[in-house]
C-alpha cells in the first residue's frame, strides 16, 4: 500500500504540490491527471525517493520512503533519453536485474520473454536508436516490467505516441495489470486516457502549489476495450466530470 | 564515380602534385639544404627500412631509434590515458569537485607543455624518467578535462534511471558515466596524442639521451647530415598521422554502436 500523508514539495521558493494525501490500495491503477507544469513528475520523483519530500511523507506498507525503494520500477516521460543507447535493446530491458543475482544467461532469457510480452520479439540485438518512437517507449516499459516490480511509476507513457500505438499499449498496460496485479501510478494529461485505463482518477489543480481537487473511482462495467469502452455512457460521463474539474 | 572515391583521389592527387613540386623545384636547385624528396625517401628507406625480413625490415639504426621513440611514446600516452580518464571521471562525477578542480585544470592546461620540461630535467636529470614524466604531464590535461566535461554532462535523467535501477558505484561508472564521457574522452586522446609525439621528440632532443628520433635529428644535425634530418621530419610526419588515424579508427569502432553514424 502506498500512502503519501500531507505531502508538500517546492523548488526553492517556488512551491510545487501542497498538502497532498493519498492512499493507493495494491493492485491499484491511479490515474494522476493535472495541467502540465502542476508537479505530476515532482510527484512521482517523489514517491520515487529522487526528491526527498519536503513536507508530509511518503510510505510504503508502512515504511517512509528514503531513497529509491525495493521493487520499484518507473517509466519516465522522456523515453528516449531514458534509454541507454551504447546498450542493445536486451542489455537495457536487462539492467534491473542485476539486482536480482541472476546469471547472465538467464538475465538474457528473461529480458528476451519480457520484450516478446511487449511485441518487440527479434529486435533485442538492435540498439535503441534503430527503433521507432514507439518501439522505444515499448523498451521502456518492457525494462520497468521485467524485474516485476510491486510498484510502477509511469510519467505520461504514451504522450508523444500516434493513436494506434498508444491505443496497443494502453491495451499492453491493461493486460500486464490484470495478470500481475502490480499497483501503477499513472500520469497524464489525457483526460480520456486516464478514464480508459484508471481504476481511479486523481486530478491535481495548477499550480503553484497544487492539490488535489477531485478523487474519483471508475467503475466501468465489463472489460475495457477502445472503442466499446469509450462510447459507454458511464465512460462519458466520468470524462465529462474530470474534464470540468481540470478546466476549473 | 561516387563522391567518396572522387574525394579521395583529390587529396591524394593533391599529395602527389605537391610531392612532385618540391621534387623538381628542389632537384632544379640543387640546394644541399633542401634535398628533393626522391632523395629523402631513398635515404630512409636505407637508414631504416632496408632490413632483414626477420626483423620486419628494420635496420638496427631503426630497432635503436625508433622504437624507443616509440615505446617512450606509447607508454607516457598509456600513462596519461588511464591517469587523465581515471582522475577526469573522478573530478566530472560530481559538480562540486567539478568546479573545486576547475580553475586548477585550467591553469596547468594552459602552460605550454614544452616549458614543463626544464623542471622534469631537474627533478629527474636527464634521461627515460625525466622524458615519461614530460610526455604525461603535458599529455594528461586534454584528457583530464574532457573526461571530466564529458563525464559532469552525463543526461541528469539517465542518472535518475541510474538511481531507479539501483545500479552499484561501479555499474553506473561503467554502464553510464564512461560511455556518456566517451566522445569528449576521444577528443582529449587526440590532443592528447599529438602532445605525446611533441614532447617525445623535444625531450628526445635534450642532451643525456643516446637513442631515439629526437637523438637522431640533434646528431645528424651535428654531423651536418641534412638528408637524415629531413628524413627523420618525414618520418614523423608520417608517424603521426599514422597514430591519429588509427586512434580514429578506434573511436569509430567503440563510438559507432552508441549513436546513430
Ligand atoms: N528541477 C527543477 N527546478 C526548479 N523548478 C522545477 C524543476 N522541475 C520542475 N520545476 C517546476 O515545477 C513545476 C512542476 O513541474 P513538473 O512536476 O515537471 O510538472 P508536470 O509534470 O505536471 O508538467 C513547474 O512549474 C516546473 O517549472
Ligand atoms: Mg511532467
Amino acid at each position: 500500500m502506498l500512502r503519501l500523508d500531507s505531502l508538500g514539495q517546492r523548488y526553492g521558493e517556488h512551491r510545487v504540490l501542497h498538502d497532498i494525501s493519498l492512499t493507493v490500495p495494491d493492485g491499484q491503477l491511479l490515474c494522476v491527471v493535472g495541467p502540465s507544469g502542476c508537479g505530476k513528475s515532482t510527484l512521482l520523483r517523489t514517491i520515487a525517493g529522487l526528491l526527498p519530500a519536503h513536507e508530509g511523507t511518503v510510505s510504503i506498507d508502512g515504511d517512509p520512503v528514503v531513497g529509491v525503494p525495493d521493487r520499484l520500477a518507473v517509466v519516465f516521460q522522456d523515453y528516449g533519453r531514458s534509454l541507454f543507447p551504447w546498450l542493445s535493446v536486451r542489455e537495457n530491458v536487462a539492467l534491473p536485474l542485476r539486482r536480482r543475482g541472476m546469471a547472465r544467461a538467464e538475465r538474457r532469457n528473461e529480458a528476451e520473454r519480457i520484450l516478446e510480452r511487449v511485441g518487440l520479439g527479434g529486435v533485442g540485438r538492435r540498439h535503441p536508436w534503430q527503433l521507432s518512437g514507439g518501439m522505444q517507449q515499448r523498451v521502456a516499459i518492457a525494462r520497468a516490467l521485467v524485474c516485476r516490480p510491486s510498484l510502477l511509476l509511469m510519467d505520461e507513457p504514451f504522450g508523444s505516441l500516434d493513436a494506434q500505438t498508444r491505443e496497443d499499449l494502453e491495451d499492453l498496460l491493461l493486460d500486464v495489470h490484470r495478470a500481475e496485479g502490480t499497483t501503477i501510478v499513472f500520469v497524464t494529461h489525457d483526460i480520456d486516457e486516464s478514464v480508459y485505463v484508471g481504476d481511479r482518477v486523481v486530478v491535481l489543480s495548477a499550480g503553484p502549489g497544487s492539490r488535489v481537487v477531485l478523487d474519483l473511482p471508475v467503475g466501468l462495467p465489463g472489460e475495457r476495450e477502445q472503442i466499446g469502452t469509450r462510447g459507454l455512457a458511464e465512460f462519458v460521463a466520468l470524462r465529462a466530470e474530470v474534464g470540468r474539474t481540470v478546466r476549473g | 564515380m561516387s563522391r567518396g572515391v572522387r574525394s579521395a583521389l583529390l587529396r591524394w592527387g593533391v599529395l602527389v602534385v605537391a610531392v612532385a613540386g618540391w621534387q623538381v623545384v628542389a632537384r632544379a636547385h640543387g640546394s644541399v639544404y633542401f634535398p628533393p624528396p626522391a632523395d629523402i625517401a631513398g635515404h630512409a628507406y636505407d637508414l631504416w627500412f632496408s632490413g632483414p625480413v626477420g626483423h620486419a625490415f628494420l635496420t638496427a639504426e631503426a630497432v635503436d631509434n625508433i622504437l624507443p621513440s616509440l615505446g617512450r611514446m606509447a607508454t607516457g600516452f598509456a600513462i596519461a590515458a588511464v591517469a587523465g580518464i581515471a582522475l577526469g571521471i573522478a573530478v566530472g562525477r560530481s559538480r562540486r569537485t567539478y568546479a573545486l578542480c576547475n580553475p586548477v585544470l585550467q591553469f596547468a592546461r594552459a602552460i605550454p607543455p614544452p616549458a614543463l620540461v626544464p623542471v622534469f630535467v631537474v627533478v629527474f636529470d636527464f634521461g627515460t624518467p625525466m622524458q615519461l614524466a614530460s610526455i604525461v604531464f603535458s599529455a594528461v590535461w586534454p584528457v583530464l578535462i574532457n573526461t571530466a566535461d564529458g563525464a559532469r554532462n552525463t543526461d541528469p535523467l539517465r542518472l535518475e534511471v541510474a538511481a531507479v535501477l539501483r545500479l552499484t558505484a561501479p555499474e553506473r561508472l561503467w554502464l553510464l558515466l564512461l560511455p556518456s564521457a566517451l566522445p569528449r574522452i576521444f577528443a582529449g586522446l587526440r590532443l592528447s596524442l599529438s602532445l605525446c609525439l611533441i614532447l617525445m621528440v623535444f625531450s628526445e632532443l635534450l642532451p643525456g639521451t643516446a637513442n631515439g628520433i629526437g637523438f637522431t635529428l640533434t646528431d645528424a644535425q651535428s654531423r651536418s647530415d641534412l638528408l637524415t634530418v629531413w628524413a627523420a621530419l618525414v618520418l614523423l610526419g608520417a608517424l603521426g598521422h599514422l597514430l591519429n588515424t588509427g586512434l580514429l579508427a578506434v573511436e569509430k569502432r567503440l563510438l559507432g554502436r552508441g549513436r546513430p553514424v
